[in-house]
């Protein structure tokens, strides 16, 4: 028992390791290839999650629809009303200067909260969305159930990081770490610097919203106070930093091992007596923030350091 | 027409105050340091729960134990500055930004752990508003909250003209680097920038906290609204911060009067997103805010 228990604690922690690889992946379009800071994640993860789950949910007269579409309809849904957010977002506040563009993603965050909070029509407000169904629910059930899943969730890394690798070694990514490292030259070359931002803001936000999809089935219920959503966003920051930013293998490395400190310290402290559980959760985030500044000082290049790809002359 | 200043204009003017000191830090930190400092909020919560602590010790009146949390503000943003930001300014400063964004988390749990995580309040009990010529009725708090803020701006006024060392900030934000040849020592501006920004943003943090209550989340929350009166004010420019905040403080609780019909024109659940669009619409079309700030 004790065994087949730990196991299946390892395969929960993978699964939630895996959907924190996608929004990995996806801040390193952002930050690690364009240099745009996004403090926002949280929200575009919301608006993913909450995309796909009135996709496929059964009709509901709480909220919106209840379309009772199959799952990859939502998950495309999801990465459609993720991106179009972000493009709406990315037209308006691209231009900005990097603070500046910080302290918008902000507001950004804090806007799409508001609304989720605030629309019950479209979300059923606080009491949030129930019965959000897993792929294959109806034939598996139980522990079986969570292995099949974490196949689902590690397809979808798979698949992901073809896709950012692609984007790397493209023309396309190499102008756009060309405008991270030098806009004014990248501009000088004749690249149109707002355009690749923009593009890039927008497939990072459409992955953040495939990572929100993947939690909401997952979880099977979805409610603004699910979670923290500070907390995401910055630990999705310390996985990118402590991983490697520029590098798709780094930034999957540090999320998986950043998420296994994590859950391995939420074992050792769930021993402690009760009154200090709590105490103990604050103990771990007081201590993640510091493993990001150690992080910044003196391992900016994370475990998986960027290594520009070499330069084919065929 | 009274009741849209009693219940509008005047709290506009109250959280406005709020806003307003905790910009002043914002906009001098990021003219002399050029980087937008997200623990601002979070270092008005230490400062509130300083005096929190302080009040428990000594009941009397908050505003009277307000060198406590400015005391302990003081300290944790010197202490920030030495071991978390000083390492970094070599670098790019968008690497400040984001250890500064891991400090706001730092700040946070710090508070959590010590003072807990739920809603503490300094005073119990409901006071009755003090009413003027029958017609004002304005609660106590948001008095003292006014006039304590423009007596603040200004000495804060006269600190930044008159004084020796207020000039050399205005010179270190306005020009760098023909501040560094003059011979000014940039560390000790730098310093003071964080002594005065760290005081003002505890002010802010026990009158947020005194108008509703303490709470780990407190200045996060006010954060945005305080960027954006940073930028409305000119970044670099304390006193525009100031109007900024006023500014910004009003529109966010004017938007919910019952202007043009009898419902509230922008619903009060949506009042904190005023900021963000005041914010974005002045850094699109005018970059440099209301009193010519610097553009970075």
């Amino acid at each position: 028992m004790e065994i087949t228990g730990l196991l299946f604690y390892l395969v929960s922690v993978l699964i939630a390791g895996g959907i924190y690889a996608v929004l990995c992946l996806a801040l390193n379009v952002q930050w690690g290839m364009g240099g745009l800071f996004n403090a926002g994640i949280a929200g575009f993860f919301a608006v993913g999650a909450y995309a796909s789950a009135i996709v496929t949910t059964a009709a509901s007269s709480k909220h919106l629809g209840g379309f009772a579409l199959p799952i990859p309809f939502g998950l495309l849904a999801a990465m459609i009303v993720a991106g179009v957010t972000g493009f709406v977002v990315a037209k308006i506040c691209v231009r900005l200067k990097s603070d500046y563009l910080a302290m918008a993603s902000v507001g950004i965050a804090e806007i799409l909260r508001l609304v989720i909070v605030n629309e019950s029509w479209l979300t059923n407000g606080s009491l949030g969305i129930a019965g959000v169904p897993r792929p294959f629910g109806n034939l598996v059930q139980g522990r079986a159930a969570d292995l099949l899943y974490l196949g689902v969730v590690w397809l979808c890394v798979a698949l992901v990081y073809i896709l950012c690798q692609r984007l790397y070694v493209s023309p396309w990514g190499r102008t756009l770490r060309a405008i991270r490292d030098n806009e004014d030259s990248a501009r000088a070359a004749g690249k149109d610097v707002d355009w690749f931002r923009l593009q890039t803001f927008v497939i990072g936000c459409a992955l953040m919203g495939l990572a929100g999809a993947l939690s909401a089935h997952y979880f099977k219920f979805l409610s603004p106070s699910a979670t923290e959503p500070l907390l995401v966003t910055f630990l999705v920051w310390v996985m990118l930093m402590a991983g490697g930013s520029g590098n798709n293998r780094g930034a999957i490395v540090g999320a998986l091992v950043i998420w296994f400190i994590w859950s391995a310290t939420e074992i050792i402290t769930s021993r402690l007596p009760p009154e200090w559980i709590t105490r103990s959760s604050y103990i771990r985030m007081l201590l993640v923030g510091l493993l990001l500044q150690f992080v910044l000082q003196k391992f900016r290049s994370g475990l998986v350091p960027e290594k520009s790809p070499k330069i084919r002359s065929d | 027409m009274i009741d849209f200043i009693n219940l509008y204009l005047v709290p506009g003017l109250a959280i406005g105050s709020v806003y307003a000191l905790g910009a002043v830090g914002i906009s001098m930190i990021f003219g002399i340091l050029r980087f937008a400092h997200f623990a601002h909020g979070d270092l008005m919560t230490l400062g509130g729960y300083g005096v929190l602590t302080a009040v428990w010790l000594i009941p009397v009146n908050p505003l009277l134990l307000l060198p406590f949390g400015i005391a302990l503000a003081i300290v944790a943003a010197l202490a920030v500055d030495e071991f978390f930001y000083k390492p970094l300014r070599k670098l790019p400063t968008i690497y400040t930004v984001i250890a500064s964004f891991g400090v706001a988390l730092i700040f946070r749990s710090l508070a959590q752990l010590f003072w807990s995580s739920g809603n503490q309040v300094f005073t119990s009990g409901v006071r009755m508003p003090m009413v003027l010529f029958d017609t004002f009725r304005i609660s106590e708090l948001h008095a003292q909250v006014i006039v304590l803020t423009v007596v603040i701006a200004i000495a804060l006024h006269f600190f930044l003209t008159r004084s020796k060392l207020g000039r050399a900030m205005r010179a270190v934000s306005d020009e760098p680097e023909l501040a560094a040849v003059a011979g000014l020592d940039t560390e000790k501006v730098v310093r003071w920038t964080w002594v005065i920004g760290a005081s003002l943003a505890a002010i802010a943090g026990v009158f947020a906290g005194m108008d509703t209550s303490m709470h780990p989340n407190l200045g996060w929350n006010l954060l945005l609204a305080m960027f954006a009166a940073a930028v409305l004010g000119g970044i670099g420019k304390p006193m525009g911060a100031i109007a900024g905040g006023l500014i910004i403080g009003i529109a966010e609780e004017t938007v919910t009067f019952t202007w043009f019909s009898d419902d509230a024109f922008i619903s009060p659940s949506y009042k904190s997103a005023v900021a963000f669009f005041i914010m974005v619409a002045l850094l699109l079309f005018r970059p440099q805010g209301l009193f010519k700030g610097r553009l970075l």
